[in-house]
Formats: structure tokens, sequence, C-alpha cells
């Protein structure tokens, strides 16, 4: 394919006290100054989470009329969905240099309940929510409780994960978790349990942050700073929104997206040199591993590809949407590790209602 | 069926499902139109009121800690709902329809052991 990622960057992570608009602003002229563009030269903006018309509100605070834009809403997979939107964009000539954008001042806020939101009018405000399940939480723990229960495994199994998150994390200085020592099997087993089997290590962490990306033409690309990292291949789906849903809860939208991404890059798994998985929950890891490709049913934990090297949602940082950071990681990964050519990002949304995949490449 | 015909029928604790006349399944939540086939002649049935667990979490972060469950009828579809007086729940166990009074006289359904000898 012919678009190129040539700048990523964070804004501030973890507690800032700052407004989402300041940290939206980091992100993108951040992201701008590792590609070694101005902000003039911006003609795409893809965000949300800023107000209903995000990609407006943030054009109109970085004094930008974009000829291209998106908005789309679908939890945290749909900056995956962007960069499809994007390369679509670019290739049809309808833009030359779009940023990719979110921020979340979430921590600072407060602005996070267990509940989550009841959306009146939907077939979930009445069917549902009069049982009281935490959304999203509760969904993810009856996944996982059929995960343990399909395969025969324990909570100190899937702890395991939170582990790996933990030390990947005390090797990234921007991390949350970075400087609080490894963690134990025993020490997430003894968190305070929020919805059984999961505890309060078992979830992801509630933290401000945000990141962007800047894609443009592969060709043009060439000729900025940076390595460009070039989109290879995307692919979504869309599976549900109520909790009763789903046929088989340990079956998600990530099957098919990542077959739909893996057959536009005309690659396979063994291809991959290394995943960014979103990891809302522990459970999310093992089953996202095999949805992908990367493990058989089952086996999810033992995955060897190298995977969430940031420290993730679980130790990194969780803004609500890790979406654009998973994206940020990927590159920062291409660039830095000498043997890899190749990298996977999944997103998801919601309670695994939202996939989407992106596989990227650098030519070494 | 409307979402208001089906809670109104469980103020006679009726558990309510779509059956397509097309290609002969069970639905639920009612819909306009079927999701297996699109078509739009849908029956309403009475479920046998008996399935399974297919997964099940207790919020125990709560004043009183509840389960909430999905429950896979017998006729297919499956339930978000509650269950009570069942301290050791499992997936895959079977348990049977109950029903937990509202204050406005509809009723919630919510399910128990199949085994519980009553």
């Amino acid at each position: 394919m012919s678009v190129a990622i040539a700048g990523a960057a964070e804004c501030d992570l973890g507690q800032t006290g700052k407004s989402v608009l300041e940290l939206q602003s980091q992100a993108v002229t951040r992201a701008l100054a590792d590609a070694g563009l101005p902000l003039s030269e911006v003609d795409g903006l893809a965000t949300n989470g800023i107000a209903r018309f995000s990609a407006t509100q943030l054009a109109d605070y970085l004094g930008l009329q974009p000829a291209w834009s998106d908005s789309s809403f679908a939890g945290g997979a749909v900056f995956e969905m962007y960069v499809a939107r994007a390369a679509q964009a670019i290739e049809a000539g309808q833009c030359r240099t779009v940023v990719i954008s979110f921020a979340s001042n979430q921590r600072s806020a407060r602005s996070r309940t267990l509940t989550g939101v009841v959306e009146e009018g939907t077939p979930e405000a009445s069917f549902e929510a009069p049982y009281r399940p935490l959304y999203p939480l509760s969904y993810y723990a009856m996944t996982a409780q059929r995960y343990l229960h399909t395969y025969g495994l324990t909570r100190a199994d899937l702890a395991a994960v939170a582990v790996a998150a933990r030390a990947k994390a005390q090797l990234n200085p921007a991390a949350w978790t970075y400087g609080k020592g490894p963690l134990t099997v025993a020490e997430v087993l003894s968190a305070p349990m929020i919805s059984t089997p999961l505890g309060a290590l078992d979830c992801c962490l509630v933290t401000d942050g945000g990141g962007a990306i800047v894609l443009t033409s592969a060709e043009r690309a060439r000729d900025l700073p940076r390595m460009p990292v070039t989109v290879l291949g995307y692919g979504e789906a869309l599976t549900h929104t109520g909790m009763a849903t789903a046929p088989d809860l340990l079956r998600t939208g990530a099957e098919a997206a990542a077959a739909r991404a893996f057959a536009r890059a005309a690659l396979t798994p063994a291809d991959i040199d290394v995943v960014q998985l979103y990891d809302s929950f522990t459970i999310s890891v093992p089953l996202g591993m095999e949805a992908l490709g990367f493990a058989k049913p089952g086996e999810g934990l033992h995955a060897t590809v190298p995977h969430n090297t940031s420290g993730g949602g679980l130790a990194y940082c969780h803004p609500g949407q890790l979406g654009v950071l998973l994206l940020v990681e990927a590159v920062r990964q291409l660039r830095q590790v000498p043997g890899a050519r190749t990298a996977l990002v999944h997103g998801t949304g919601g309670i695994f209602s939202s996939h989407a995949t992106v596989i990227l490449g650098v030519d070494r | 069926m409307t979402e208001q015909e089906w809670w109104a029928a469980t103020r006679d604790r009726r558990l309510l499902l779509q059956f397509c006349l097309t290609c002969r399944r069970f639905q639920h939540y009612p819909r306009v139109v079927c999701t297996g086939c699109g078509g739009a002649e849908l029956e309403i049935r009475d479920a046998a009121g008996t399935g399974v667990i297919d997964s099940f979490t207790t919020v125990v972060r709560a004043e009183t800690p509840y389960t909430i469950a999905r429950v896979r009828l017998a006729e297919g579809p499956i339930l978000l709902t509650q269950l009570v007086d069942l301290p050791d729940p499992r997936c895959d166990l079977p348990v049977r329809l109950a029903w937990r009074a509202q204050p406005d006289g509809r009723h919630l359904p919510v399910f128990r052991s199949a085994d519980d000898g009553l």
C-alpha cells in the first residue's frame, strides 16, 4: 500500500491536571515535530472524545480547516479504523497529511464511573440494565469465567498477564507503574475482587493520556526525517452492543478483523514480529492472541510473539481509549528494534463490540 | 411484539420470545425483523423457562453482592439475567426461570438452580 506513518508521539500521561484540548494539542504538535511537518500542512484530522463535533472542535482549537475528517465513535478500536479511512482518503487524493489523535484527562477529571453509562432508548437499557451489570467490566468478567471453565484454568493463570504487563512497564519510563517494581501472582490474586473472577489488578488503569500519529503518502514519507512505517493492511468487524448477543463469549470479532487485515497485507501471523493488543483486562490478552492467530484456542497465555511492549493498558497508560497509543508503540518498536519489520495492532471497543486490526511494516 | 408488550407479559409471569415463521428460529430481545433471515413474520411464543448458565459474574463491589449471568435458554436465545438462591454457580449448570417482583407490578425474569427440589 502507498500510505505511511511519518510521525508518532504521546501527550503527557498519568495525572496531568491538563484539559483535553491541551493534551490533544501536545499530542498533535509532538507527532508533527516527529514527522518534521508544520501544523499548517495538516489537511485531514481524525479524533473523538472531545465534544459532539470532535474533529471540528479540535480543528477550531488548532486553527485548521481540514479537507477530510473522521469522528466516528466505536470505542477504543476506532483509531485503527481511522488508519484505514485515512489511508483510503490519502490514496484517493482527498487529503495529503492526516493526523489521528486522542487524549483524555479522565484521571484528573475523575470522570470514570464503575457502572458506566446506560444509553436511554436502547434495547440494553430495557432488557439488560435492570440486572445492573457493570459496563464494561461484567462482560469481560463473564468472558474470563467462561474461558477459565472451558480450558480448566484458574485466576492464577490469568494473573500472569498482569505480572507480565508490569514487568514490561518497568522498562518504560512513561508508564504509570514504572518504578513500582515487579508484581507477583499472589498480589494480583489478593487485590480487591471487583466482579468475579476479575480483581482490581485484572483491570486496566484509569489515567490521563493520549497520542497522535501522522500519515501521508509513502512516497512523501521517504523524504521526511523518520523511517516511514507503511500501512500494509487493515480489517475490522462489529459484532454486538448487548451482553447477551454473542453466541460464544470466546469467539470475538478479532478473528474476522485480523483475517481481513492479513488477507489485505498478504501476510500470516508467522510473518509478524511484534503485536500491540488492547489489554483492557487480563482476559483480553489470551483471548486476543488466539483470535488473531498467534495461539491455538486455550493456549493464548503461552503466545510467544513479543507483545504489549509498553506495558499496555494494564501497566502503562489507559486513557479510556487505548487505540492510538497502540499505534504509537508499534511505530516505536519498528523504529528501534533492529530485527523488527512488521507489527500488528489490534484495537477493541466496548464489550468486545468493535474490532479493528492494522498491519504495519518497515523496509530495512 | 414491542418492548412494552414484552414487559407487560411479565405481569403474568410470562417470558416471551419471538419465533420466526420463515427460518423457524427463536430470538430475544424482540425486534421487528428476524436476525437470522431478515423475515418479518414473527410469532410470539412462551419460553419453557429452562436453560443453562453460559457464564456468570458476581459483582462483589456492591453493597449487597449479586450475580449477573448469561443464560442460554432451551429455545436457543441467550438472556442477560441474575441468578438467585444459587450460592455456587458454575458454567453449564442447568437453571430454571424464577420471577422477581418489581414495585410497578412487572416481574423481572431471573434464574435459579434447576435442581433445587422445588
